[in-house]
């Protein structure tokens, strides 16, 4: 089976996944080729990574310029069966994530695998990095509030019990982290539009 | 001629002002069409945008530009009696420049005893768009000055996927425009100079999930500038060649989040010929449907907000005098979407 999803084309084959960076052609060359060779490159080290400090992730294979391979998960997509206990899972796996200061730097429930034996995965770190301070953080849980408002229905409940697991294996950082989120999302509110009046910026 | 006038009489009319920043427009628009949009454009003598002195201009055309929509479409046979609401554009934008749209529409929606629909600004650029291009449940990618969104109807919402962390598109254009000394408005300046070069120089690429940063893409284009001042061209190239690029994935990314094969593009940058070339290739490798509407309707424009008024007034969507205050910050997934209702979608 092969899907084509957000940047890649993924071909399920047996017990591999093939990966592959198609390119894009409405990118410049230069850039394209730059961007798919580091993703796959960060991809493949961080999924390792993650998997070291305890966050479950498929095995990689094998790296190539722009293809990865990796043990398939047999499982549904979060975005299909999440739920309040399954938020709260993947809030302590991403607690565990940035507690080890990797920042995922895609989190939505497109990107996250809840395996027929009832662990979940996360994949796709194609965007991810290390970094240590709060503000990349606070984005990176932004990202994944923002994906349970884009597409699931009880979003507050889910958002909720995410931060109960978040505290829990993180509980040094995460008030602050959350406290961060909340003012990046009072950014994205408030702060856009007065700056640009006052600094006498163009229109709407 | 007879049937005609019973067409008019029974068929919805609304007169809509938009006036957010820097362009003020009233146009009349019924159910089967825009009849007529009156426009006046404010042009900062340097700079860019003075609040205050665009909220004077608008102040000081609105009744020029109100009475040649009128004018306009009475020639059709439609007169004042005619008009069953008015709407206005009740945010976002600039304080002042809002403030002076939403009092002209106070006073006639009170002065013809006919009622008064706020609008939400980025939601009429997005359900313009649907109309014209007949997309059904698109992604949108929306392109401002000051906003760059990516969204989706869900649930009674347009949803917010992704947006720029710190600053819009548009205002990093200009801004960059005027560090080079382009006159206001700077956005076809630069992308004229882009399309001279084909010389890519490396910009830093930053998404966040289906989000965006044009901050450090700004910054580094100055850089550029300074250290290689013959080569503007080539630095206008790669400055959209990389934000363009950046708009563009977070669109697909979108897209395949939602499960989505239809793209519409809305809002003032959508005038960009490179932009839609991206989004279009993007579209058609993905097997998806590609949507712009005509330049007119992606400026800031009355129609829009006419329109919006009118579907908002079929479902008994109407704004309390007391409720009709602007709201500069005003968020497109604070409206409540009363008009999509009855239309069937996946989730
Ligand atoms: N290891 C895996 N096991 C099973 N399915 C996978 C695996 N990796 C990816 N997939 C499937 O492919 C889709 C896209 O993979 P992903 O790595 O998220 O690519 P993209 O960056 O294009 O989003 C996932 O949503 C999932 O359905
Ligand atoms: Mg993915």
């Amino acid at each position: 089976m092969i899907i084509q999803c957000a940047e890649a084309i993924v071909e399920l084959n047996g017990d591999l996944v093939y990966k592959r960076r198609i390119e894009k052609r409405y990118r410049v060359k230069e850039l394209d080729t730059r961007i798919r060779k580091e993703r796959t490159k960060s991809e493949a080290k961080l999924i390792s990574e993650a998997r070291r400090k305890g966050v479950p992730t498929p095995i990689i294979f094998d790296v190539q310029d722009h293809e990865l391979v990796m043990e398939r998960i047999e499982g549904d997509l979060a975005r299909e069966v999440i739920d309040v206990a399954i938020s709260e899972r993947i809030g302590e796996l991403v607690g565990i994530l940035h507690r080890n200061s990797i920042i995922h730097g895609d989190l939505t429930t497109s990107n996250i695998i809840v395996g027929h034996d009832k662990i979940i995965y996360f994949i796709d770190f194609g965007l991810a990095f290390i970094e240590s301070n709060v503000e990349t953080k606070g984005v990176d849980v932004h990202v994944f509030f923002q994906s349970l408002r884009g597409t699931h229905e009880s979003h507050d409940h889910l958002k909720e019990s995410f931060v109960k697991g978040y505290k829990r294996s993180f509980p040094t950082a995460a008030a602050q982290v959350l406290k961060r989120v909340a003012e990046i999302e009072r950014r994205g509110r408030y702060a856009r539009q007065s700056k640009t009046e006052s600094a006498k910026v163009t229109a709407q | 001629m007879k049937e005609l006038l019973y067409i008019i009489e029974i068929m919805t009319i609304v007169l809509g002002l938009e006036g957010t920043a820097w362009n003020l427009s009233a146009a009349v628009v019924s159910e089967e069409d825009v009849l007529y949009d009156a426009e006046s454009t404010y042009m900062p003598l340097q700079g860019g945008i003075h609040p205050r002195e665009a909220a004077q201009h608008h102040a000081s055309e609105m009744k020029d530009v109100v009475s040649r929509a009128l004018r306009a479409v009475k020639e059709e046979g439609i007169l004042l009696k005619h008009i069953d609401a008015i709407a206005y554009s009740q945010g976002p934008g600039l304080g002042p420049c809002l403030r002076t749209v939403a009092t002209a529409a106070r006073a006639l929606s009170t002065s013809l005893k006919i009622p008064l629909i706020g609008v939400n600004h980025c939601i009429a650029h997005i359900e313009i768009g649907r109309w014209r291009c007949g997309a059904i449940d698109p992604v949108v990618l929306y392109v401002s000055g000051a906003n760059s969104q990516v969204l989706a109807y869900r649930a009674g919402r347009y949803r917010v996927l992704g947006e720029t962390l710190d600053i819009g598109i548009g205002n990093a254009i200009d801004k960059f425009a005027r560090y080079l000394g382009l006159s206001h408005p700077g956005g076809p300046k630069i992308e004229q100079l882009a399309s001279k070069s084909t010389n890519y120089v490396p910009l830093p690429y930053i998404i966040k999930g289906m989000d965006l940063s044009f901050s450090g893409l700004s910054t580094a284009a100055k850089d550029a500038t300074d250290s290689h001042p013959a080569e503007k061209a080539d630095i206008c190239y790669s400055f959209q060649e990389t934000a363009f690029a950046m708009l563009t994935e977070v669109s697909e990314r979108a897209m395949a989040h939602c499960s989505r094969d239809e793209l519409l593009l809305a809002g003032g940058v959508g005038a960009n010929k490179r932009l839609q070339q991206m989004l279009q290739l993007m579209c058609r490798d993905r097997g998806a449907r590609f949507y712009v509407p005509e330049a007119r309707y992606l400026k800031d424009n009355g129609s829009m907000i006419a329109y919006v008024g009118l579907i908002m007034y079929k479902h008994g969507d109407i704004t309390p005098l007391e409720q009709s205050g602007v709201n500069p910050h005003f968020r497109p997934d604070d409206v409540k979407v009363t008009w999509r209702k009855n239309e069937s979608f996946k989730t």
